[in-house]
């Protein structure tokens, strides 16, 4: 933390500095503000009145979108596809972090390099290559040709974390449990990943949010608009009713809900995940 | 070291021989080695299959594609056409376009929303009212999806009722008025400006964690010396913060060798190419117009652009940042 002084000019710096902050979260606030307002309008008012609260309110659009099933069917795609990516990459994670942390073995530091060279190159680069893979594998229009790919390119950035995490376990915790007889999947099993829930939080949220705003390969997987998530139903709603801008406001703020609530409750999580990413990658 | 046997000497990768042998009575060390690797093998073999299989392959399957003029349906290629996908890449506009757009882009980030997101991370440094409130409020695009941010944004950007416009018409100045979007000359500037809205967040908060790794002793020795608040920052915070920003540039600059989804969404490279970038260029002929061994080709030019920055950025640029080096963020508080 950084002390000030309390000096005379630093008053009139402190209002301007309120100033900037207050501009500034202007400039994030009233984009979102537009929409959710703007969902309340109609298109006629859109025009009229862009600025002021909507005279008269219309609930309609925002009711329509909750009722309809495609909007739920989209949650409902993008919950599950997002829950079983981090299922499957946070295990598969744990368990190759355990072994790089702890087993003493030949080509283990080439091994690691080869995962974490995956967080230099850009998901972009495989997707036509995966696309044609999937179809070889019958995974288009299957959840799993999503789920797996995500899990496939979150694991360097999983398994850097969590290593980092197991490597500072003290040694004395499983050496202990060694001597009571535990054997290695059991010193994993039932000392460290329960020490590491923390860790295994963070990269858990890391995996949601990734899998929650995951746009190119849902689009190159999914074309039966049955599985498509919740990105995919915002561009082809906006596609769809692209002359009605308040509708469209309407359920861009409603798939933001989701995303902005997960936020709310997993801000700690995700800011730590993504700081300790960004410097240990 | 944990398990004893893994501490020993392995004779093979952890991937192959992970069965202990069924010779008669072997030497127990050999048993236990063998177990060892088993282990090991049952740890990372999960991981490493996933990983290897579509992740690493599919870079080989986009070099091998690319040298074929290839439909992308059924089969594998077989119009072998050598390098010519290349040379056709290299000779082409769009291509020139894009990477002159990305290098755009790039500029734009490292001189604008860099320098501003860090200023921001000082600001929110100091002890002020709401700062946690801020803070919260200016990281929270950053969740949002690119596409969720590309389609608020293109209501926002739209020429007639769009925000934008209607609040230059309130201030009265309707000779500012554009179709941000559909004109060559401001589309790339209206990019930039909603990636700043989603993504300066991020980069301050990768500043503000930085910053709070610098002992305040440092500030306040350099104070004593009689150091103006400029020479503070320029002396002892600025080089202080080196890797941090080195990291933030790295992020920045790979981002946007594969920005997607918000071109694809707000301009879908439009007009006339003027946003468009290799990996939108990239869809449009794998997806939308199936010249696979053509878009192939972009792949690997992306790939190898990326590797060979992130390649010479690690080499030249962070080679001083030894690890560790950006203070305690590592530790999850």
């Amino acid at each position: 933390m950084s002390r000030r002084r309390p000096a005379g000019p630093s008053r009139a710096k402190g209002l301007s500095l309120h100033l900037l902050a207050v501009l500034l979260a202007a400039f994030v606030l009233v984009p979102i503000l537009f929409g959710v307002l703007g969902g309340f309008k109609d298109n006629a008012q859109l025009a009229t009145n862009p600025f002021g609260l909507p005279a008269p309110w219309h609930p309609e659009n925002y009711t329509e979108v909750l009722g309809s099933v495609s909007f739920w069917r989209q949650i409902g795609n993008s919950v599950l596809v997002a829950l079983a990516t981090t299922v499957l990459v946070v295990g598969l994670s744990a368990l190759a972090a355990f072994a790089f942390a702890r087993f003493a073995f030949r080509g283990r530091e080439v091994l690691f390099t080869i995962f974490t060279a995956g967080l230099m190159f850009p998901f972009a680069v495989a997707i036509l290559p995966l696309f044609v893979l999937m179809r070889a594998f019958g995974l288009l229009d299957n959840p799993l040709g999503v789920i797996l790919v995500q899990a496939a390119f979150g694991l360097p950035m999983t398994i850097i974390i969590l290593r980092g995490f197991f490597a500072g376990v003290p040694r004395e915790v499983e050496e202990a449990a060694v001597i009571d007889g535990c054997t290695p999947f059991g010193v994993f099993w039932r000392v460290l990943l329960p020490m590491a829930r923390p860790a295994l939080a963070t990269v858990s949220v890391l995996a949601i949010v990734a899998s929650w705003n995951n746009f190119f390969l849902p689009l190159a997987v999914f074309n039966d608009p049955d599985w498509w998530t919740i990105p995919l139903g915002v561009q082809q709603f906006q596609g769809q009713y692209s002359s009605d801008i308040a509708r469209t406001l309407a359920y861009v703020v409603l798939a933001m809900v989701p995303a902005l609530a997960f936020y709310a409750v997993a801000e700690r999580h995700l800011i730590s995940g993504l700081t300790a990413g960004a410097t240990k990658g | 070291m944990t398990h004893p046997a893994l501490t020993e000497r392995p004779e093979k990768r952890p991937r192959t021989g992970a069965r202990p042998g069924p010779g008669p009575g072997p030497a127990t060390v050999r048993r236990r080695r063998l177990r060892g690797l088993a282990t090991v093998a049952l740890f990372i073999l999960p991981a490493l299959v996933l990983y290897g299989l579509l992740v690493l392959a599919p870079i080989a399957i986009a070099a091998y594609t690319s040298m074929f003029r290839w439909n992308g349906l059924g089969g594998w290629p077989e119009d072998f056409v050598g390098l010519d996908n290349f040379t056709r890449l290299f000779d082409s506009d769009v291509f020139h376009g894009d990477l002159r757009n990305g290098l755009i882009i790039i500029v734009l980030s490292l001189l604008v929303q860099l320098p501003f997101a860090l200023g921001l991370a000082l600001l929110l440094n100091r002890r002020m009212r709401g700062r946690a409130v801020y803070r919260l409020l200016f990281f929270a695009p950053y969740v949002l999806s690119e596409v969720i941010t590309g389609v608020l944004f293109s209501l926002i950007l739209s020429p007639e009722s769009g925000l934008a416009n209607q609040l230059l018409r309130a201030v009265g100045l309707e000779e500012l008025e554009r179709a941000w979007l559909a004109d060559p000359s401001t589309v790339l500037p209206a990019l930039f400006a909603v990636m700043t809205w989603k993504y300066f967040g991020f980069y301050m908060i990768l500043f503000l964690a930085g910053r709070q790794g610098i002992p305040a002793e440092l500030g306040e020795a350099a104070a004593i010396d009689g150091a103006t608040a400029w020479e503070q920052f320029r002396h002892v915070t600025l080089p202080l913060l080196g890797p941090t920003i080195r990291i933030a540039a790295f992020l920045s600059i790979i981002g946007t060798v594969q920005l997607f989804d918000l071109v694809w969404v707000l301009t879908g490279g439009g007009p006339d190419h003027a946003s468009e970038t290799l990996a939108v260029t990239m869809f449009q002929f794998g997806f939308k117009r199936t010249q696979v061994g053509y878009a192939s080709a972009i792949s690997v030019v992306m790939f190898l652009l990326s590797m060979i920055f992130a390649l010479a950025y690690l080499r030249f640029v962070m080679r001083r940042d030894t690890q560790g080096a950006v203070t305690t963020m590592g530790d999850h508080r």
